[in-house]
C-alpha cells in the first residue's frame, strides 16, 4: 500500500500537470449547479501528446482552461510542476482555434508579446521571436499584419507566439478546426515533424479535438470524454511509430474502435432519462429535420448496415456534424446505433421513404411518442384555455435541468420539431407558443 | 542580428529630406508656435465685461476663432482621459459597473447648458481672479458635450471584447499596463475615433454658448468665436456675424480635413476583418503625412518611450486569473457597498428637496409647476421631431439610395450637423420680429436649426446600408411606392432613424435653454417653457435646481419608454 503510494506520488512529481477530481459545475437561473465536468484525474507526462477526445458539451474546452488556470475549477485540483495553481498556470501556453491574433500588431510584434509581459530586452526579445517564426516557417511575414495572411498562415503565428516562450506543456483548443481541409491536414504534418524531430520547444502537448482521425495521428494517448457531465469514459494509449498513415489497417481500426466508444453506449448520455420532480426528460441534440430526413435518405440508400466513420468520410461530416443528427435519430427511433454502425429502424425507413406530407406524420407520431418536450409543450397547449402558452414558462421548467443557453437551444430544438410536425406554432416576437389554427374554420 | 534591425533607420536617415518631409516640419513648428501663441492668452486677469466693450473688428476673427478651437481640443483631451479611466472602470469592476453605468446614462441625458452657472462659480472660485477659471468652465461645458458619448463607447467595446483575446492576455501573461494598451484601447479605439468626431462636432454649440456667461447678473466674456457672434447680435452687426459664421464653416471643414479624416483612415487599422467596413476610409492629408519620413522616426522614439513606461508600469501587476471570492464573504461586501451608496443617495435626495422647499422664492409648489412648463417644450420637442421626420426622412433615403448623391451629401450633411445653429439665431429672430411670429411656435424653428440634421444625417447612413440585392428583389417582384416602404425601406431604416432621433431629441432639449429666450440688439423674446424658465433663474439655484432635474426627468422617461423599446425593436426583429 505505502509503495504503491510512493510510486503514484513519484509519478506525480515527475508529470508537468496533474489534474486531480476536478469537477466544474455552472449555476444555473433557479438556483442549481449544472455539472460540466465530474471526477477528472488525468496527467501529463514529459515527452508525451495527449489527445482530449469529445462531442461538443462535453466540457473538453472547459477541462483546458482550468489546466490553463484561465477558469478556476469547482473542486480539486489542477498541480503544475506539483504546485496547486492559484491563477494562470505559468507552464503552458495556448493555440486558439480562433487564432486570437491581434490585428493591430504585426507578425513579429504578435509573437513578440509574452516575452514582453516576461520583461525580456528588446534586442533578445527581436531574436528570440525571429527564431520562433523561422522554426514554424513564417520567415519573409515578420512585418505583414494578420489581415494579409491566410488562414494557415495565421494559426502558424499562433504557434510561434505559444512556442517562443518555451512553455512546459503547449496546449491546443481545436487548432485545425476554423482552417480548409488541406491546410489542416499540412499543419498537422509539419507539426508531427516539428515534433519527430525533437526539435520542438514544448517538453508535451495537450490537444482538445472532435475530430478522431486528428487525435489518433498526433497522440501517444486519446481520453475520450462523455457527455452531461463530462467525465473520461476510456483512455487509449496508441504505440504506432510517427508519421502515422491515414490508410494503414492499423490505423483505420483504431479509428474505428474509437467510432464504437463514441457511439456505444449501454444508456447514451443524449438518452439519460432522469426522473426530477416528476418530469421525464430527455436532453435532445441540437439537430434540424433537415439534417434528420437528409441523413436518413443516405443511411437508406447505403444500404443495410452503415458504418459512421465511412459516412462521415463520405459526405466530409465532422462527428460535431454527425453525432447530433444520429442521436436525433435514435432518440426518434429512426435508427438503432451499434459499435459505430447505424441501422435504420422500420419507422426509419418509412420516414426516409415518404413523400412530404407522410414524412411530417411519421415525425409527429414519433415526435410525441418518443420526446417528452415536445409532448409536454403539445399536452400543456391543450389543456391552456386558449390554447397559448408563453415560452417563458417551458424555459423556466429546462432551466432546473441547464443552463440558460442551453435551456434556450433545447426548447428552440423543441419548438422547431414541433412546428415541422405541425403540433405547434411559434410567436418569436411575443415569446408566445400555440397550437396551430385549425384549417378550414373560420 | 541587431545590425540587421539597424538597418531601415539608417536608410532612413541617409535618405534626402524630400519636400514632403519639410511641408510636413514647417507645417508642425506652425501649430506648435499658434498653440503657444493663442495659450498664452488664457491667464489674463478676469474682469467683468458688457457686450459692448467686445470688439467686434474682424481683424481679432482668426485670433477669436483659434482660441475657441484650442478649447476644443484641450476639452477632447480631458474627454479622452475620463473616458479611458471611468470605462475602465465600469468595466471591469463588477459593483463599481452597477453605480457608474447608471450615472453615464443620466449624465446623457441632463441638459448640459442649465448648470454652466454652477460651474462657472466652482471654477471661478478655484482660480480666482484669473481668466483661467472662467476659462476652465468653458472647457467643462464642451467636455460636457463629448465625453460621456465617447465613455459608452469605451464600456461598450470593453464589454464586447471576444473572450479569446481576454484568455490570450492571461495565458501570456501579460502586465495590466500592456493588456491596457495593447487589447483594450486599441480594440476600443475605432468606436472613440468615430464618436469623437461625432461629439466634437456636436459640441461647437456648447463652445458658442459657454464663452459668454453671466454669474450673479455680471457677464463674463471669454475671446473666442461664440463671444465675437454674441457681441455682434447685440449690437446688431449683421455683416459681422455673417463673416463669423463664414469662419466657423472653415473651421469645421478644417478640423475635419486636418484631423478627423486623417484619423478615420488611420485607425481602420484597428478593424477585425470579421467587420469589414463597407467602405474604406481615406485620406489624403494622412496619405501625404506617410509619405513622409516624420511617421518612422516619431514611431522610433515612441517605441523607446513606450519600453521604458511598460517597465516602469510592471509595477501595477499582471492580467490573472482572479482567486475566487467565498460567497458568503462577497454577500457581505455586496450588503456594505450598497448600504453605503443607498445611504448617500437618500441623504442626497433629502438635502435637495429640503433646499428646494425651504430656500428663498422656492418651495416644493415649484415642481408641479417645472413639470407644466415642461410640458410645453415636450410639445416642441415633439413637433420638431414629427416635422423633422416628414421633411427628412423621404429626402435621407433618396440621398442614402443613391450612391452618387450621397457621396456628395454626405460631407454637406456633416457640416450641417457640427454647425452650431446658434449663429444662426439672430437671422430667425430678425424674421420672426418682420413676420410677427411668436417665439412660442418659432422656438420650434430655432431648437430644430441645430437637432434635424442628426434625423437626416442617420437616415441616410441606415437607406444606404440596405443591400443592393434586397432593392433587386424589390424591383423584380414589382413591389414599389407604399409597398415598397413598408415592407423594405422603413423596417431597414428603423435602427438608423432611432439613433438619428434619440440624438436629434436630446439636442433639441438643450436647445431649448438658448431658443426659449432669444435677444437681438434691444428685443428679448421669451417663449413659455422650461427651457426659458432655466435661462431666467440662472441667479436662483433652488428654482434652477428644480428646473433642470424636471428636465432631466423628461428625457430619461421619454428615452426608456419610446426610444429604448423602438431599438430593441429595431434590433431584434429589423436588424439586417
Amino acid at each position: 500500500m505505502d509503495s504503491k503510494v510512493s510510486t503514484r506520488s513519484a509519478s506525480k512529481r515527475r508529470s508537468i500537470v496533474s489534474v486531480q477530481d476536478l469537477t466544474k459545475t455552472f449555476p444555473t437561473r433557479d438556483g442549481g449547479e449544472l455539472p460540466v465536468l465530474e471526477g477528472i484525474n488525468l496527467d501529463v507526462q514529459p515527452g508525451e501528446i495527449v489527445a482530449l477526445l469529445g462531442k461538443s458539451g462535453s466540457g473538453k474546452s472547459t477541462l483546458l482552461r482550468c489546466i490553463a488556470g484561465l477558469i478556476v475549477p469547482s473542486s480539486g485540483t489542477v498541480s503544475y510542476r506539483g504546485a496547486v495553481l492559484k491563477g494562470v498556470n505559468p507552464g503552458v501556453s495556448l493555440v486558439f482555434q480562433t487564432f486570437a491574433l491581434l490585428p493591430w500588431l504585426t507578425v513579429q510584434q504578435n509573437v513578440e508579446l509574452g516575452l514582453e509581459a516576461q520583461g525580456v530586452e528588446p534586442a533578445e526579445r527581436a531574436r528570440r521571436a525571429l527564431e520562433a517564426i523561422d522554426l514554424i516557417g513564417l520567415d519573409g511575414f515578420e512585418s505583414a499584419f494578420p489581415k494579409e495572411l491566410s488562414g494557415g498562415m495565421r494559426q502558424r503565428v499562433g504557434f510561434a507566439r505559444a512556442l517562443v516562450v518555451d512553455p512546459d506543456l503547449l496546449l491546443m483548443d481545436e487548432p485545425f478546426s476554423a482552417l480548409d481541409v488541406l491546410t489542416a491536414e499540412n499543419l498537422r504534418t509539419e507539426l508531427v515533424e516539428l515534433w519527430q524531430a525533437g526539435e520542438f520547444p514544448a517538453q508535451a502537448i495537450l490537444i482538445v479535438t472532435h475530430n478522431i482521425e486528428e487525435a489518433v495521428i498526433f497522440a501517444d494517448r486519446v481520453i475520450v470524454l462523455g457527455t452531461n457531465p463530462g467525465r473520461i469514459r476510456t483512455e487509449l494509449r496508441i504505440e504506432m511509430a510517427r508519421p502515422r498513415d491515414r490508410r494503414s489497417p492499423e490505423f483505420e481500426a483504431l479509428v474505428d474502435e474509437i467510432y464504437g466508444i463514441m457511439t456505444d453506449r449501454p444508456s447514451p448520455a443524449a438518452l439519460v432519462t432522469t426522473e426530477q420532480a416528476g418530469v421525464e426528460h430527455v436532453m435532445l441534440p441540437h439537430a434540424s429535420v433537415d439534417g434528420i430526413a437528409g441523413l436518413a435518405e443516405l443511411v437508406l440508400a447505403a444500404g443495410e448496415e452503415t458504418d459512421l466513420a465511412d459516412l462521415a468520410g463520405v459526405v466530409g461530416f465532422e462527428i460535431d456534424d454527425l453525432f447530433p443528427l444520429v442521436d436525433a435519430m435514435t432518440i426518434l427511433g429512426f435508427a438503432t446505433v451499434d459499435n459505430g454502425h447505424i441501422h435504420l429502424t422500420e419507422t426509419g425507413e418509412a420516414f426516409a421513404a415518404a413523400d412530404i406530407q407522410r414524412s411530417k406524420e411519421i415525425f409527429r407520431e414519433a415526435a410525441l411518442t418518443r420526446v417528452p418536450i415536445v409532448r409536454r409543450i403539445h399536452r400543456s397547449l391543450q389543456h391552456s384555455v386558449d390554447g397559448t402558452l408563453r415560452e417563458g414558462f417551458f424555459l423556466d421548467l429546462l432551466h432546473g435541468h441547464y443552463s440558460d443557453d442551453e435551456s434556450r437551444a433545447q426548447l428552440d430544438t423543441a419548438i422547431d420539431w414541433g412546428r415541422y410536425a405541425e403540433l405547434f406554432e411559434y410567436d418569436s416576437g411575443r415569446g408566445e407558443i400555440s397550437l396551430p389554427a385549425p384549417a378550414g374554420v373560420g | 542580428m541587431s545590425a540587421l534591425r539597424g538597418l531601415p533607420v539608417r536608410a532612413v536617415l541617409r535618405r534626402r529630406f524630400s519636400p514632403v518631409d519639410i511641408g510636413v516640419l514647417v507645417a508642425v513648428m506652425v501649430a506648435i508656435y499658434l498653440v503657444l501663441r493663442v495659450g498664452k492668452g488664457l491667464t489674463v486677469s478676469l474682469s467683468p465685461t458688457g457686450d459692448s466693450s467686445i470688439s467686434t473688428n474682424p481683424s481679432h476673427l482668426p485670433y477669436d476663432a483659434a482660441r475657441s478651437l484650442l478649447r476644443m481640443f484641450i476639452a477632447l483631451f480631458f474627454s479622452m482621459a475620463f473616458t479611458l479611466v471611468y470605462g475602465y472602470a465600469a468595466a471591469r469592476s463588477r459593483r463599481a459597473e452597477k453605480v457608474l453605468v447608471p450615472i453615464l446614462d443620466i449624465l446623457q441625458s441632463v441638459p448640459v447648458l442649465g448648470f454652466l452657472t454652477f460651474t462657472v462659480t466652482a471654477f471661478i472660485a478655484l482660480f480666482p481672479g484669473s481668466e483661467l477659471g472662467l476659462e476652465a468652465a468653458s472647457i467643462f461645458a464642451i467636455f460636457t458635450a463629448q465625453a460621456w458619448n465617447l465613455t459608452f463607447s469605451f464600456y461598450q467595446s470593453e464589454k464586447t471584447l471576444p473572450r479569446e483575446l481576454d484568455e490570450l492576455s492571461r495565458s501570456l501573461r501579460l502586465t495590466k499596463w500592456q493588456r491596457f494598451w495593447k487589447i483594450d484601447v486599441p480594440n476600443g479605439a475605432i468606436g472613440l475615433v468615430w464618436n469623437g468626431m461625432m461629439s466634437f462636432g456636436g459640441s461647437w454649440f456648447f463652445l458658442v454658448a459657454s464663452e459668454a456667461i453671466s454669474v450673479k447678473n455680471q457677464k463674463f466674456h471669454l475671446p473666442g468665436i461664440g463671444s465675437y457672434v454674441g457681441a455682434a447680435i447685440a449690437k446688431g452687426y449683421l455683416g459681422d456675424v455673417g463673416l463669423a459664421i463664414l469662419t466657423m464653416i472653415a473651421l469645421v471643414i478644417g478640423v475635419n480635413i486636418l484631423f478627423w479624416r486623417p484619423l478615420t483612415a488611420w485607425c481602420e487599422r484597428y478593424r477585425f476583418e470579421t467587420t469589414e467596413a463597407a467602405e474604406v476610409q481615406r485620406s489624403l492629408v494622412l496619405d501625404l503625412l506617410l509619405r513622409s519620413s516624420w511617421p518612422r522616426l516619431v514611431g522610433r522614439a515612441r517605441v523607446r518611450i513606450a519600453e521604458r513606461l511598460g517597465r516602469a508600469m510592471r509595477i501595477l501587476g499582471r492580467d490573472d486569473t482572479p482567486a475566487p471570492v467565498p460567497a458568503g464573504r462577497r454577500k457581505v461586501g455586496d450588503i456594505a457597498y450598497w448600504t453605503l451608496i443607498g445611504a448617500a443617495l437618500a441623504y442626497g435626495a433629502y438635502s435637495a428637496i429640503h433646499y428646494v422647499a425651504t430656500a428663498p422664492h422656492a418651495g416644493l409648489g415649484l415642481i408641479p409647476h417645472c413639470v407644466v412648463l415642461g410640458a410645453a417644450t415636450f410639445g416642441r420637442v415633439v413637433v420638431l421631431l414629427i416635422f423633422g421626420t416628414l421633411v427628412w426622412v423621404p429626402i435621407g433615403v433618396w440621398i442614402g439610395l443613391n450612391p452618387r448623391v450621397a457621396r456628395l451629401a454626405q460631407p454637406v450633411v456633416q457640416v450641417l450637423a457640427s454647425f452650431p445653429a446658434n449663429f444662426l439665431f439672430p437671422f430667425a429672430v430678425l424674421a420672426f420680429i418682420k413676420l410677427g411670429i411668436s417665439i412660442n411656435i418659432g422656438g420650434i424653428l430655432l431648437m430644430s436649426l441645430g437637432a434635424q440634421w442628426y434625423i437626416l444625417f442617420n437616415t441616410v447612413a441606415g437607406a444606404s446600408a440596405i443591400p443592393s440585392d434586397l432593392r433587386e428583389t424589390m424591383d423584380v417582384y414589382g413591389v414599389h411606392r407604399w409597398q415598397r416602404w413598408k415592407r423594405l425601406i422603413m423596417p431597414g431604416i428603423l435602427g438608423a432613424y432611432v439613433t438619428g432621433g434619440i440624438t436629434a431629441a436630446g439636442g433639441a432639449w438643450n436647445a431649448s435653454i438658448v431658443a426659449e429666450v432669444v435677444t437681438y440688439k434691444h428685443t428679448t423674446l421669451t417663449a413659455y417653457g422650461l427651457g426659458a424658465y432655466i435661462v431666467q433663474n440662472t441667479g436662483n439655484h433652488a428654482r434652477l435646481l428644480c428646473g433642470i432635474a424636471v428636465m432631466s426627468l423628461y428625457v430619461v422617461v421619454v428615452n426608456r419608454l419610446l426610444w429604448r423599446r423602438l431599438y430593441h425593436l429595431a434590433e431584434t426583429r429589423y436588424s439586417l
